[in-house]
């Protein structure tokens, strides 16, 4: 006989979940409503005037050149932070689970970037990188390379990445240290005793086994490439030099904030909404396929 | 544990009754909200002006609040203004001014204000190119001016002397800075030359000197519809000798705003085009001989340059619902403290903002004050040197932080050989005009 709990009270269960549904209202589905309704209106920056434009804002946005190449930008930048942060982390946690001395020291040591505020973290490199205040910045100028960032779109470009990758790996070196730590070591140890080597146990037992670790850490790179490096790019570059290193989120700040178009910038807010829930819905639906839930 | 717990307890009545009867004592004063966009050191510099007003009378509590930097400032004051409770005064950038111009029953002009509580403040008290920043096209003052600053070369003494030029002979020319420029570089100075603000130094000020217009209709006084002037031959030349000798390395470009200035009191360039105020950073900075010269202009545009337009910010009444006559009247009073001679020369002296009144100028004068620093009235005179045409007036532009920005991208992409200058300023003329429209149709009522 089969023992089932059943909950004859009907408004608990209501009730128990209304604080996630009260969050989600206020903080998620307002906001956006918010952003629909402005990115149909054009308003002076008081908000004294309003008119309704229907789908202007969008077609200035969708036929502006300079928003084409922000939209490639973007993409460049978030594909190299995400594969970047991800492998780089992996590697180090792998390196950080084998048994070496002072391990812990190495984890703390790996985490310690992710407390780091994008400014701060920005700062740091600007030290490290500016061409005349930088210590490697000046050494590469001294050296007869002519580096600097401010007047070479590619230089900008990988120190932007460079940034909100160091920025990231501690993240997803958490999260795949974890990943290792919960596999079993029995299995590695069977594989070990079959005449396995390193790389053939870390490809063909370590790495499906992560694939949910990955496949998380994948989503939740991608929403930090798009959303979270703006304190990096609007410390480092602003967004320069030309528009070298603006990404989508960058602009609608840019636009919103600093240049009053609250219409411009809404509109782009929706189109960017718009590819990050496209770019989740593809994920879970076919990349989630090939991950290996044990 | 309990004690502890009781003793926090009283302390907080205690702190609550000290709380209301403050509350009742402030009561007789009026207070007001004063919110403004200078960080340290020049934040607290500023709020010791404040205090000095709070203590020189009874009846009025000033309460400074640092909101961030200018563009946070202005975006706090919407914000506010939106939810009905602006501060009563706001510290507002120049180029914010045709935004708050254009907000209306938002802000209350300060002619208006001075005429309503019946104060002595005159806008006649102001140097004319101050005064004309932050007037209506028929010359009545909507702002009050306070920290102005303009733009001037600073130089490097010892640099000069190593490359053989004169020292005491700054280039008073373009074709001269060129000439000097390459012959620092000859003695091996790496960064012979820069400037801050690309867009202000390069273009906004190069216009005004040159009695040439950034933009039409006076600069944009004369209405929305104004469209910019930039790709006018006289601008794409004075470009290309920027590009030129940047490429023969006579020239850096030092990145955007500010971000160039940290590269003349470290003694890496010899001469920088900058704000006035970075006077204060150089003096405290600077291991070296410096001197402070007017801007360089072109010989062949004309004979002799005219007066330099202003940076920096002014104050701004803001409207409420709630506002009472009475706090207007304290605003009146505030602001007629700092327009005081002492006020201004004080603040000019302690800051390196050039003075806005013409009497604060004859009081640092008399004080002495420029024979102790020289090269300190060099801002001031340059600002006064003539009197204000439509070009030399200052800006009003709807939407200018975003039109400055576009043009740092053209030039960015100019310098970096993608783009003739020509082709540089034909496309920031298209993109800013694209802004001016847009900021034209958001505004008309």
């Amino acid at each position: 006989m089969q023992r089932r709990v059943i909950f004859d009270n009907r408004a608990l269960p209501y009730l128990l979940l209304a604080p996630q549904v009260a969050v989600t209202l206020i903080f998620f589905i307002w906001p956006a409503a918010q952003a629909l309704w402005q990115s149909v209106h054009l308003q002076d920056a008081f908000g004294l005037r309003s008119q309704f434009v229907g789908l202007e804002n969008f077609q200035a946005v969708l036929s502006d050149p300079n928003y084409l190449e922000t939209v490639k930008t973007t993409i460049v930048f978030s594909a190299s932070v995400t594969v970047l942060s991800l492998a780089s982390a992996l590697g180090l946690a792998v390196m950080a689970d084998s048994k070496i001395r002072a391990a812990s020291a190495y984890k703390t040591l790996l985490i310690w970037p992710y407390a780091l505020a994008p400014a701060v973290a920005a700062v740091l490199w600007m030290f490290i990188f500016n061409p005349d205040i930088g210590i490697l910045g000046r050494a590469l100028n001294n050296l007869g390379y002519a580096w600097d960032y401010r007047l070479n779109d590619g230089q900008a470009l990988t120190m932007v990445i460079l940034a909100a990758s160091w920025k990231q790996v501690s993240y997803n070196f958490i999260f795949f240290l974890a990943g290792l730590q919960a596999i079993p070591r029995s299995v590695l140890e069977a594989a070990s005793i079959d005449g396995a080597g390193a790389v053939r146990r870390f490809w063909t037992i370590t790495f499906p086994l992560l694939s949910p670790t990955t496949f998380f850490l994948l989503v939740v790179n991608i929403v930090y490439a798009f959303f979270e490096t703006f304190g990096t790019i609007h410390a480092l570059t602003h967004g320069g030099p030309g528009k070298a290193t603006e990404t989508l989120i960058f602009r609608v700040y840019q636009d919103g904030v600093v240049n009053h178009d609250l219409g411009g910038s809404s509109a782009q807010s929706v189109i960017l909404m718009v590819i990050v829930i496209a770019l989740t819905a593809i994920q879970f639906r076919f990349v989630e396929r090939k991950v290996h839930y044990s | 544990m309990l004690t502890r717990r009781k003793l926090a307890v009283s302390t907080a009545v205690f702190a609550l009754a000290a709380g209301f009867t403050g509350a009742a004592y402030a009561q007789q004063k009026t207070v007001i909200e004063f919110w403004h966009g200078l960080p340290q050191p020049l934040g607290g510099q500023l709020e010791q002006v404040v205090k000095s007003f709070n203590e020189s009378q009874d009846k009025v509590q000033v309460n400074p609040t640092f909101k961030g930097s200018y563009p946070e400032t202005m975006q706090a004051a919407i914000a506010a203004f939106r939810a009905g409770n602006a501060p009563h005064v706001v510290q507002m950038f120049e180029v914010g001014t045709a935004t708050m111009l254009s907000a209306g029953p938002a802000i209350k002009p300060v002619h208006q204000l001075m005429s309503e509580t019946g104060s002595g403040l005159e806008a006649a008290a102001y140097i004319p190119a101050v005064r004309g920043y932050y007037s209506s096209k028929d010359g009545k003052m909507m702002a009050l001016p306070f920290n102005s600053s303009t733009t001037i070369t600073f130089y490097n003494k010892d640099a000069f002397q190593k490359a053989g030029l004169d020292p005491n002979k700054p280039p008073a020319t373009w074709p001269e800075v060129a000439d000097a420029a390459r012959k620092l570089k000859a003695a091996g100075v790496t960064c012979p030359m820069t400037f801050s603000w690309p867009t202000w130094t390069q273009f906004e000020q190069v216009g005004a000197l040159h009695d040439k217009p950034f933009a039409s209709e006076a600069n944009g006084f004369g209405g929305l519809n104004a469209t910019l002037k930039i790709n006018d031959p006289f601008f794409v030349k004075h470009l290309q000798t920027l590009i030129d000798l940047q490429k023969e390395g006579a020239l850096r470009y030092g990145g955007r705003d500010n971000a160039a200035d940290s590269l003349f009191p470290s003694g890496e360039c010899a001469m920088i085009q900058a704000s006035s105020g970075l006077r204060g950073r150089i003096v405290k900075e600077a291991k070296f001989n410096w001197g402070a010269a007017p801007l360089p202009y072109w010989p062949d545009a004309i004979a002799s340059p005219k007066n330099s337009i202003i940076g920096g910010a002014s104050f701004w009444v803001m409207t409420s619902p709630k506002r009472t006559a009475d706090e207007y009247k304290a605003v009146a009073a505030f602001f007629s403290h700092l327009a005081r001679p002492e006020v201004d020369a004080k603040w000019h002296m302690d800051t390196g903002y050039v003075p806005v009144t013409l009497q604060g100028f004859e009081l640092a004068k008399k004080e002495g004050f420029y024979d102790k620093n020289p090269g300190a009235e060099v801002p001031a005179e340059q600002l006064t040197r003539t009197a204000t045409t439509e070009n030399t007036m200052g800006l009003r532009l709807g939407n200018l932080p975003e039109i400055r920005n576009i043009i740092q991208e053209e030039m960015e992409k100019a310098f970096q050989g993608q783009q003739t200058a020509q082709q540089a300023l034909d496309n920031a003329v298209k993109r800013g005009d694209t802004v001016l429209r847009n900021f034209e149709r958001a505004n008309k009522n």
